[in-house]
């Protein structure tokens, strides 16, 4: 493969080019699934091929092919250049980049177990077993279990003289049990909705996660929430798990941080950014107790936005988004951070594979631990605790979302009081933030894999990491979203 | 570097290698795709990409177990690889005792939705259309951003029982979003022929929007009168054609669980799915090689047909209709090309029959809140108005809505021609515009 890379590279760098990089990729990737006893599906796909972008005549070229032959990759370099030369149509000011050095190196993640090691039907056996523990709870109508796994390399070579060679392999699996009565669709999930839980992990993730002992829980909660009361309508405090609070930072920080929105890039289609330039270092995002990071570093975890190098060769760091409450970071690019003077990318620049360009996409945004303890946390005199993602909107400069919940509890000093089915929650990104009052400790922080986070035109779909602990807010409104 | 798999060539490729690992029951699915896009932001081209792919994915069925294995190698050694991983996975699946043989072959219907002009599209061409698009939203003093884009694929199933359906298509997408400095307008169209689009109409009718939309109005959130353009009745309408599944229906995940045959929607609502529909695209058979057929989804407010692939339809004692996805798989089926029947009425028209209301261009971010209710939630975007007295008056800040489906669609007060609508939180259909009382806004953002 780094031949491969080193000879598009050549192929394109012949022509003229002020900047080139190169991505040549192979990836493998296996889905499992089981639903009422049966195989769901069982599949494995394998791709490769390679991306080539150019920066020429001011303008970004980038073509893509599985041709991998000399002639296929010649014919995708020569169409980078045409595409670049096209740009100059429409073009404003030459693009330039913000200064990085070169690279040579090699990395891969860390795992132990090797997923593609363990026979499909092992993992059936696992899924099954799950399955039938779902099923054995009266009333669950529909039971469900998955896994994935993918391992991809990436050798990634660029004009500055950079060769990275990296290899990240990415496990999940979870279940769901849902439960349809009389006019009625109830659903638990574990651990998380969306497939569970992703990690940069090998098959040791599926192990950890303790499918089976937590199935018979959730399959009972399933059924259970159909006897339960709609959750209220109101402003309450509210306590939030830790992987709902995820995709709230996901969605309310992890979004609007990206500089490509900011500048508009994305303004046709994912959106754009309330956090304009004039916020950075001044805006109150949240209570003085709020503290976010971006980090891909793999000190931070094994989360979905852990890497050693982006995809144009920028290496993995830590950044501050929120210090104390302030906004104070923003994820760049090469070129965005250039653009507003930045003298250097902080590495989120990402393709979900070798047929699409880069762009910015969330590493690790994560709401560091605070000092509470648990109990803490829970210890309010009223309060609704959300578990687990059922429904999430934000508006495409993202103030105003909404969120609804599996499973809610009414809450009297730490002690649960009742079961809510439904639960909703809405605000404004900033209003609600500042609203924290307290986050757990890092014994309850985990770090979250969202899968499917979409973007761009043609759309990407990447995974993202969050990690987060539960936390209480203040006055936040419930239940709109059963209101009118 | 047009993207051309030899189809007949390779499927006796891997009809042979099964054979030799004792295997008869083998199907592939090939496709191919060459896909370009110029992307624009800020008055300028900003990202501009091609991609070529070629895929094989290999089925086979052995002693009532199935799985796939799927490559974009097609090499003579990768595809027999292929057919070795395929094989080796399903020998450890779990058999299903209601999986069926492989399809057998029946006729289908043969369109010609291939533009040859579409599929030689060059970046030059579509540089030069968005430039020109470029300047009529910047002569209004607005910014633009947006995409143009052209590709073509190919899809073909074949299996050892003799099915061999191909289908090929082009498409064209234009879209373009003008921002004035507190407002901003939206405009998108598809078509197979890139000819059918005009990318400066649309410039300036999402130029005229933002124009409209300026110093947005505030405006308390309750119920109101909307009228829906067609993208916003696509993307919204479009989130619950998954439950006309058999099997969405026999999981008790789809709203239609105990309700076919009710009548669930106003007498004006109409809905096919009928990929025949000369403003419609897709391949005209479903994931296992089945002819897609015509179904009245909804009659007059009534449900009447849906969809069934053939393992739901084996087990409910039917036909299946040619909506089933690729094998193995946990949802079945679903329509593919819906058509919702029109009326006579013009957006124009409900303006000027409504004495207050909202228009509403788009709607964004669509997450289901209620399954069985089908209560949906999203927001507003990109050209918001305010109707009075029969006329648009003013801009006003995004809703966010909490709106069921089922009552949106009984209430339903004037449609107009159903036309292709092209948005992105749905795919796209063949629908009207649509005005309707009592929509449900909960809250509204801060532009």
């Amino acid at each position: 493969m780094k031949d491969l890379a080193l000879g598009a590279l050549d192929a394109v760098a012949q022509r003229g080019v002020s900047y080139a990089d190169v991505r040549a990729l192979e990836t493998r990737e296996r889905d499992i699934s089981t639903k009422n006893g049966k195989a769901g599906h069982v599949s494995s796909s394998e791709s490769a091929g390679i991306g080539i972008r150019v920066l020429a005549f001011g303008c970004w070229g980038f073509a893509a092919t599985d041709d991998l032959t000399r002639e296929g990759i010649a014919s995708a370099a020569a169409l980078a250049l045409e595409i670049a030369r096209a740009g100059t149509a429409a073009k404003k000011t030459d693009i330039t980049l913000a200064p990085e050095l070169p690279y040579r190196e090699t990395w891969a993640s860390a795992f132990a177990i090797d997923p593609f090691s363990v026979p499909v039907d092992q993992n059936l056996g696992v899924l099954l077993a799950v399955d039938q523990e779902l099923r054995r709870q009266p009333g669950v109508s529909l039971a469900e279990a998955s896994m994935h796994f993918e391992r991809r390399r990436q050798v990634f070579a660029s004009t500055l003289g950079s060769l990275i060679d990296q290899t990240r392999v990415v496990s999940g699996a979870g279940f769901s049990a849902l439960s349809y009565k009389d006019g009625e669709i109830q659903k638990r999930s574990y651990p998380n909705s969306f497939g569970g839980q992703f990690q940069l992990k090998g098959y040791e993730l599926v192990e950890e996660l303790q499918l089976l002992e937590n199935a018979p829980r959730i399959a009972q909660e399933a059924v259970a929430l159909h006897s339960a009361d709609q959750c209220p309508a109101g402003e309450f405090d509210l306590i939030l798990d830790s992987s709902q609070l995820g995709l709230q930072i996901h969605e309310s920080i992890g979004h609007p941080i990206e500089l490509d929105r900011v500048l508009g890039s994305e303004a046709n289609y994912a959106g754009m950014s309330f956090l304009t330039l004039d916020q950075l270092g001044r805006l109150q995002y949240g209570s003085p107790i709020v503290n976010v990071v971006c980090d891909a570093r793999p000190a931070h975890g094994p989360g979905l936005g852990t890497f050693a190098f982006d995809d144009e060769g920028v290496p993995a760091q830590g950044t501050d988004i929120i210090r104390d409450g302030r906004f104070v970071g923003y994820m760049t690019s090469r070129e965005t951070a250039a653009a507003v003077g930045q003298a250097q990318s902080n590495g989120c620049m990402r393709a979900d594979g070798w047929g699409r360009l880069p762009l910015i996409r969330m590493t690790n945004v994560s709401l560091e631990p605070g000092s509470q303890s648990l109990a803490e946390v829970l210890d309010a005199e009223r309060a609704i605790y959300m578990e687990t993602n059922r429904s999430w909107s934000i508006d495409d400069k993202r103030y105003n979302f909404q969120f609804g919940c599996e499973i809610a509890w009414e809450m009297r000093r730490g002690k649960r009081i009742r079961m809510l089915k439904n639960p909703s929650y809405s605000g404004i990104s900033t209003e609600f933030w500042n609203a924290c009052a307290a986050i757990a400790g890092p014994e309850h922080w985990t770090l979250w894999g969202v899968p499917n986070c979409g973007k761009g035109q043609p759309e990407q779909v990447m995974g993202t990491g969050h990690g987060a602990s539960p936390a209480r807010f203040h006055k936040i409104k419930v239940g709109s979203a059963y209101g009118g | 570097m047009a993207a051309e798999i030899p189809v007949e060539g390779v499927f006796e490729q891997v009809v042979t290698a099964a054979r030799a690992l004792g295997v008869s029951e083998v199907e592939a699915i090939l496709g191919a795709g060459d896909h370009a896009l110029t992307r624009f932001s800020n008055n300028a081209i900003h990202q501009n990409v091609a991609e070529r792919n070629r895929q094989i994915s290999v089925r086979v069925a052995i002693e009532g177990r199935t799985a796939r294995a799927t490559t974009n190698r097609l090499d003579r050694e990768s595809i027999r690889g292929v057919v070795e991983q395929a094989i080796a996975i399903t020998r450890l699946a779990e058999p299903d005792p209601d999986l069926l043989p492989l399809a057998e072959p029946a006729p289908y219907q043969h369109f010609d939705r291939f533009s040859r002009a579409t599929a030689g599209a060059t970046p030059g061409d579509r540089a030069g259309a968005v430039a020109e698009a470029i300047q009529a939203v910047e002569a209004a003093g607005q910014v633009a951003a947006g995409i143009y884009s052209t590709g073509l694929s190919t899809f073909s199933i074949l299996n050892a029982r003799g099915v061999s359906a191909s289908y090929s298509e082009t498409m064209a997408r234009f879209s373009i979003t003008a921002m004035a400095a507190d407002s901003s307008g939206w405009a998108k169209a598809s078509a197979c022929d890139h000819g059918d689009l005009s990318p400066l109409e649309l410039a300036r009718t999402a130029a005229r929007k933002a124009e409209a939309s300026r110093a947005p109005r505030e405006l308390p959130p309750g119920r109101y009168t909307v009228i829906l353009e067609p993208a916003a009745v696509l993307d919204l309408a479009g989130q619950m054609f998954g439950d006309f599944s058999a099997t969405a229906i026999r999981d008790g995940r789809s709203f239609l669980a105990g309700r076919i045959g009710n009548k669930l929607f106003g007498d004006n609502i109409t809905i096919h799915d009928d990929v025949r529909h000369p403003l419609q695209s897709g391949a005209p058979f479903d994931g296992e090689g089945v002819p897609r057929e015509r179904l009245t989804l909804v009659d007059r407010g009534v449900v009447r047909d849906i969809a069934y692939c053939r393992q739901a339809a084996a087990l409910a004692g039917v036909a299946p209709t040619g909506h089933g996805y690729p094998l193995p798989n946990e949802y079945g089926e679903a329509p593919a090309n819906i058509v919702i029947a029109g009326g006579d009425s013009s957006v124009e028209e409900m303006i000027a029959s409504t004495e207050r209301g909202i228009l509403v261009t788009r709607l964004w971010y669509i997450r289901e809140v209620d399954p069985y209710q089908k209560i949906f939630t999203g927001m507003t975007r990109d050209g918001t108005f305010l109707v009075e007295g029969g006329r648009v008056t003013a801009g006003v800040r995004n809703f966010r809505f909490n709106q069921g489906l089922m009552e949106m669609l009984s209430n339903v007060e004037a449609l107009s021609p159903a036309v292709r609508a092209s948005g992105e939180e749905a795919s796209d259909m063949v629908v009207p515009a649509m005005k309707v009382r009592d929509f449900n806004f909960t809250e509204v953002t801060r532009f």
